[in-house]
This record gives C-alpha cells, sequence and structure tokens, in this order.
C-alpha cells in the first residue's frame, strides 16, 4: 500500500511540473492521471497492490470533496443577492448537460454499432 | 469543571485533530445512510457531511480556515485519488479506444452545453455579467474552473462554489434525469456524469458502476482541456 501510494504521489509530483513547466491548462493531478496511464500502457498491466489500494481509495472518492463543501459556508453571502439566477442556472444547467450530454453520447454509440455491422456484413 | 471543559475545548480547537475527526465521521455517518438506502442518489454523503458540518461550526463559532487546518489532510488526498483514476481508464482502454469519435463528439457538444446553457439561463434570469463570467466554468474541476474564471474576468472565488454545487447536483439528480431519458448504457451515463458534474458526479459514478466511473474520469479530464480552450474562445464571439 506504501508503494502504491508513492507511486501514486510521484505521478502527482512530475505532472505538477509538467502543468507548470508546459502551462497547460490542466491541473498536475490529471495530468499525473495521464502519466500513470501511460505507465501502465508500457507495462501492460495493472500490479494488484496498486489495483486494490486504488480500489480502496475510489470506493471513497466522495470524502475528499466534504472539505471543500463545507467551504461553501464561506461563499454563500457572495450568492445571496443573485441567488436565483445562479441556483437556477446551476441546477437546470447541469441537468441539461447531463441529459443532453447521454442522448448524443448513446445516439453516437448507435451509430458506431450500425457502422460496425454494416461492415462485418461487406 | 466548566474551566476543565472549557481548557479542553481551547486545547481541541486549535490543534487539526478535531477538524479532521469530524469531517470523517461526518462522512461516515452519511456514507451509511447512503448504504442503508441502496445508494439511492438523494441521499449523497457528500450533501449529508457538509450539512452536518457547516451548521456545528456556524453553533461553535469556528472559523472555516481553522476547521480546514484539519479537514486539509483529507482535501490533500484528492490530489492522488486523480492519479489513481488512470487504474480504472486503462482496465477499460479497449472500450475507449473503440468508441473514440464517439466520446469526442459528446464531449465537445456536452462541454458547449454546460457552458452555454449556465450563462443562457443565468443571463435570462438577470445575473450580472460578473456572475455569468463566473459561471461559464462552472462544470470543470476546481483548479481549472478558478482558471478559467480569472482569465476572462470572473470571479474565482464564486467559481469555486458554483463547481460544487453542480457537482452535488449531478451526484443526487443525475441519476433520476438518466432514467427519465431511459439512457442505460454505462458508457453514456459515465460520459454525462463526468461533462457536467467533474469529480463529484464521477465519484457517484464509481459507486453505481465501474465501467461508468471509468468514462466518468475520462470525459472530467477531457472536459478540463475542451472548456479552457471553449470558453474564452465563446467569450470573444459573444462579446
Amino acid at each position: 500500500m506504501i508503494e502504491s501510494i508513492t507511486v501514486l504521489l510521484i505521478c502527482q509530483l512530475v505532472g505538477e511540473v509538467v502543468a507548470r513547466a508546459s502551462g497547460l491548462p490542466l491541473p498536475g493531478p490529471v495530468i499525473g492521471m495521464a502519466i500513470l496511464f501511460a505507465g501502465l500502457l508500457v507495462r501492460g498491466g495493472i500490479p494488484e497492490p496498486l489495483h486494490q489500494t486504488t480500489r480502496s481509495i475510489l470506493e471513497h472518492l466522495s470524502l475528499l470533496f466534504v472539505p471543500a463543501g463545507v467551504g461553501v459556508m464561506l461563499y454563500l453571502p457572495l450568492i445571496a443577492d443573485q441567488w436565483l439566477p445562479i441556483v437556477t442556472a446551476v441546477i437546470v444547467g447541469t441537468l441539461v448537460t447531463i441529459a443532453i450530454t447521454a442522448w448524443i453520447m448513446r445516439a453516437m454509440l448507435k451509430l458506431e454499432r450500425d457502422g460496425e455491422r454494416t461492415g462485418a456484413g461487406q | 469543571m466548566n474551566d476543565g471543559l472549557q481548557e479542553i475545548w481551547v486545547y481541541l480547537s486549535t490543534t487539526p485533530l478535531l477538524g479532521l475527526t469530524i469531517t470523517l465521521c461526518a462522512y461516515v455517518l452519511g456514507y451509511r445512510l447512503y448504504r442503508k438506502c441502496r445508494f439511492n442518489p438523494l441521499v449523497n454523503p457528500v450533501l449529508i457531511a457538509v450539512l452536518l458540518l457547516v451548521p456545528l461550526l456556524l453553533v461553535s463559532d469556528t472559523p472555516y480556515s481553522r476547521y480546514f487546518d484539519g479537514a486539509q489532510f483529507v482535501h490533500f488526498m484528492l490530489g492522488p485519488a486523480t492519479v489513481a483514476l488512470a487504474i480504472p481508464l486503462y482496465r477499460y482502454f479497449h472500450l475507449v479506444r473503440r468508441s473514440a469519435p464517439a466520446i469526442g463528439v459528446a464531449l465537445v457538444c456536452g462541454s458547449i452545453t454546460a457552458v452555454l446553457s449556465a450563462v443562457g439561463i443565468a443571463w435570462l434570469l438577470g445575473a450580472s455579467r460578473e456572475t455569468l463570467l463566473s459561471l461559464a466554468p462552472k462544470s470543470v474541476t476546481t483548479p481549472v474552473a478558478m482558471g478559467i474564471a480569472e482569465q476572462i474576468g470572473g470571479l474565482p472565488s464564486l467559481t469555486a462554489v458554483l463547481v460544487i454545487l453542480s457537482g452535488i447536483t449531478g451526484a443526487v439528480l443525475g441519476t433520476g434525469t438518466l432514467n427519465l431519458i431511459r439512457v442505460r448504457d454505462w458508457r453514456a451515463r459515465g460520459i454525462a456524469m463526468g461533462v457536467a458534474s467533474h469529480g463529484i458526479g464521477t465519484a457517484r459514478a464509481f459507486n453505481v458502476n465501474e465501467l461508468a466511473g471509468a468514462f466518468s474520469s475520462l470525459a472530467m479530464g477531457l472536459n478540463a482541456l475542451a472548456t479552457a480552450v471553449l470558453v474564452p474562445a465563446l467569450i470573444a464571439i459573444l462579446t
């Protein structure tokens, strides 16, 4: 488990360095994710301890958002005088985005399936 | 006796132990309730923990900064956890590669929808220019969203709140929305959650299905990139 966490931290660290050096609009951990992903591709498999550590972290990924969530209390006054447009935009906008994205993805996957079917028939 | 209690409180309120412990306690309570309700999205553990902690801090007159002295240890783990998303992504890479064009199209459309729907609705309801600009990157993971807000003249701290609220909205109401429009494919459900609700939506996706979680992680990462490119371009066109 210690080795797995060390691997994750090294990838994050390299990711932070790359983010700052390259000026890419991506946070260090996201670049770190890409680095670890590339590493797994090169290695050709997931080491079992890394798999287990990851599973326990990701099962409780929600926990990690609690401190930032509590931070909302600091900024509630910022929302107070325009709460109606803000709350409506956040709730309706987010749900519309989920619906449209899922719908387009489903349509694209269907196209892909149909394409494969005609391709196989030829 | 009262003095003794006072002394203990003074001691505890200055150590990070208290903030860390109440964060975990609130989450464990929330998670148990969530599990008991068979992972019903309305019983979201982040939401429950926040609703328990905020009143507690207000009643005990604890400033957020002191709470965060302890909670930062949990917050810090967001970095390594994000890196760890590479593992589910690797496991399902064969599916990602096969559907790369579909993912690309859904991602770009979703990214544009996220920006335009939020800004459009708030504009119709009379929000100020600064609020509109702060809303534009709301579906992207926090550090990127704050960077975009700063770049286009929004308020980064307001954006940070909107990002969290968008995440919680998707985690709590996203499942219902997807069921309503009858999208059952885990890949489509995952992409939608990741585009609209970044990490908090991804956390929810992992509770339901690992394939959905993997696609949600991918969408979260790619949407950060897409929005960072799209928003400044859209702003330039619209203004």
